[in-house]
């Protein structure tokens, strides 16, 4: 039981984390219908930015505050400087963009920081630990649970009770409709940038919040996984950026905790392969609406 | 007299495109020392990398990222086959017997490797390849990251992340140019055949294409084999090169260079390859010199790290403002020429000559002329 409950809740913390940087590619790709693949480098802006912080000797409160305007700041501008002008480019030059543009973050990341991996070390709050059902749990993962539920609900209510929302909203469902009502689609852009970088500010934050140690190619990787993810769930759906979130990481968790011996480290292959056959029944993921264009 | 451009002619074609780069190679292989010859030999991999890449993302318009993963699979697989059986006794003991008595020449071995390679490529085509466009660059991705797992944790068959060494060194100049020869040579005949076509017609038009009998499914996952064929012969002689190799080099940082290789040179013709792979190949080698810090105009600059991929990555967000098609865009001028027969049959002609020698008389025509190919 004891085991059980460690998984479920180590695979409910990597979740919550998919889940968030799900989401933010979820919101830009329902809108812009591109992949951002510096997604996931916004994590590490976000990471660096309060490490860097934190090591100027601010207050752990106002660091994290900071570092979240930073990553947002980036976010805003990675739109407007390389996406904009690609916008109505074909599909292959964005993939290529957005590429180009986490390769180059990383690498500017790199020659600023270099690559050896860092400790961030956070206030000694957040690493408390209790037990529930045998299993330990520290408070940096509730705080990663709650923060998830709470911006997902923050997220749906943006969409759907502000104004801007419904303009999102709008130009997901029919880019074309939306601009003959006259609805201004660089502000909507830049509202999914500014909420997808928050998302994924927080992601990163409480991701090297709790495995402590990160480096520059953290985002990468994580980015992947939770488009991946988003994809599962169907993108475009925020039920299916979260479901998809949380069933990556439980499929992950679970396979490297209840596979049998020898076999546990294939977990990755496992999961990937799970991802192909549920996408090969349903190629517009488990929530994606039937009728979409892009599957 | 028809008007002809002067980089139509046939003998200014078969000096730039093949007496030169010859004269380099004689020059390189019998004057310079090993590191040029290797650097050139690296040159010659990521020619046969790239353009297989190119098959897949520019000219059947499928935008694959795993080409490292099928890099891997050939690079591991050919030097499971090339190495002796007391080396692998040694490195890999628990590899099943028969495995490790089984020791091929190294032409074999390539072949076996890639064809290993091409099946297992068809298989995860056949489930894969009904995504397209984003979905699929993040699929393929992800099929990057299951091979790098399978090698790392296969440790019975490829010693794990340790990866394998004491591969003979079998990719020698010879030999990676016989092969980039023979592999553009196949790429070219199969772009420029019914099948090629077909391909292109899918890129530009997949429901017009489809109308006109193409089946999408077949042209594409034979697009994907094939590419994963040209990728795995490029991994077997990149091991044999290296002589060690490691799940790890081939993972995200090799797909996005064999992808800038690509997009740089000219994603939609097989001519990218050419100076995509020849910037990528000799850059990082100059810029290696100033890694450790230089002084430019009395200004020190400090060492800086992953000078490479900083520059590497401006180059291609410069490439895509001002020129998306890359160096070459779709123009098959450099792969046309070595392989069309007019450039040889041309040499036995009087008026080439003429031509030739008319262009340098009336300089101002052909001053005009020379900077546009085709």
């Amino acid at each position: 039981m004891g085991f059980f409950v460690a998984q479920l809740i180590s695979a409910i913390k990597l979740g919550s984390i998919y889940a968030l940087v799900a989401i933010g590619y979820s919101i830009v790709y329902s809108i812009m219908g591109m992949i951002n693949f510096a997604h996931g480098e916004l994590l590490m802006i976000a990471t660096f930015a309060l490490w860097s912080l934190l090591n100027a000797g601010l207050s752990f409160g106002l660091a994290v505050i900071l570092s979240i305007l930073i990553t947002v700041l980036f976010g805003v501008l990675i739109e407007r400087v390389a996406y904009r002008p690609i916008r109505k480019a074909g599909e292959s030059t964005q993939i290529i963009t957005s590429l180009a543009v986490s390769i180059f973050l990383e690498a500017v990341c790199q020659a600023i920081f270099n690559s050896s991996s860092k400790a961030l070390i956070i206030p000694e709050f957040f690493s408390r630990t209790f037990k529930i059902y045998g299993a330990t749990v520290s408070v940096i993962d509730v705080v990663t649970f709650a923060s998830t539920v709470i911006l997902t609900i923050v997220v749906v209510l943006i969409l759907q009770k502000t104004r801007i929302g419904k303009a999102m909203r709008a130009v997901s469902d029919n880019p074309e409709a939306s601009d003959l009502v006259g609805i201004d689609k660089n502000k909507v852009i830049t509202v999914a940038f500014i909420i997808g970088s928050v998302l994924a500010a927080f992601a990163g934050i409480l991701y090297s919040g709790k495995y402590t140690s990160f480096s520059n190619d953290m985002g990468f990787m994580l980015g992947v996984k939770a488009f991946i993810a988003a994809v599962l769930g169907g993108l475009g759906s925020l039920t299916g950026a979260v479901a998809g979130g949380y069933i990556m990481a439980v499929l992950e968790v679970f396979f490297s905790g209840y596979l049998p011996q020898g076999t546990a480290s294939f977990q990755t292959t496992f999961t990937f392969l799970v991802l192909i056959l549920v996408l090969l029944v349903r190629p517009n993921g488990l929530f994606g609406s039937n009728n979409w264009k892009r599957s | 007299m028809k008007t002809q451009r002067f980089t139509d002619n046939s003998l200014f074609r078969f000096l730039m495109v093949i007496l030169v780069p010859l004269a380099i190679i004689l020059l390189v292989h019998f004057k310079a020392g090993n590191y040029y010859e290797s650097i050139l030999i690296l040159f010659f991999i990521n020619l046969i990398l790239a353009a297989s890449l190119n098959l897949t993302n520019g000219i059947t318009g499928i935008f694959s990222l795993g080409q490292a993963g099928f890099m891997a699979l050939g690079a591991y697989i050919g030097s499971i086959l090339t190495l002796s059986e007391s080396t692998k006794d040694t490195m890999v003991s628990k590899m099943p017997q028969w495995l490790k008595q089984f020791q091929l020449p190294f032409w074999a071995a390539l072949i076996v490797a890639a064809c290993v390679t091409m099946i297992i490529a068809g298989i995860i085509g056949f489930a894969i390849l009904r995504a397209k466009g984003h979905y699929l660059a993040v699929i393929t991705l992800g099929m990057v990251i299951v091979i790098k797992s399978v090698l790392d944790n296969a440790s019975s068959l490829t010693n794990g992340s340790r990866g394998i060494s004491g591969m003979t060194k079998y990719s020698t100049l010879p030999v990676v140019i016989i092969t980039a020869l023979i592999s553009l040579f196949i790429l070219y005949r199969f772009r420029t055949s019914a099948y090629g076509r077909s391909m292109i017609a899918l890129r530009e038009d997949e429901d017009a294409a489809a109308s006109l009998g193409i089946n999408h499914r077949t042209i594409r996952l034979m697009s994907f084999m094939i590419s994963a064929f040209f990728a795995a012969v490029g991994g077997c002689l990149w091991a044999h090169l290296q002589r060690t190799i490691a799940p790890s080099l081939f993972y995200f940082d090799e797909t996005f260079t064999i992808l800038e290789m690509s997009v740089l040179g000219g994603m939609a013709s097989l001519s990218g390859a050419i100076p995509g792979a020849a910037v990528l190949t000799f850059l990082p080698q100059l810029l290696a010199n100033f890694s450790t810090g230089f002084t430019i105009f009395g200004i020190h600059v400090p060492q800086i790290n992953g000078l490479t991929n900083i520059v590497t990555s401006v180059l291609f967000i410069i490439m895509i403002i001002f020129r998306k098609e890359g160096i070459t865009g779709s123009s098959e001028y450099l792969v046309g020429t070595l392989f069309s027969s007019s450039t040889y049959t041309g040499l036995f002609r009087k008026q080439t000559y003429l031509d030739f020698a008319h262009a340098f008389t009336r300089k101002n025509r052909s001053e005009k002329n020379k900077g546009e190919p085709q």
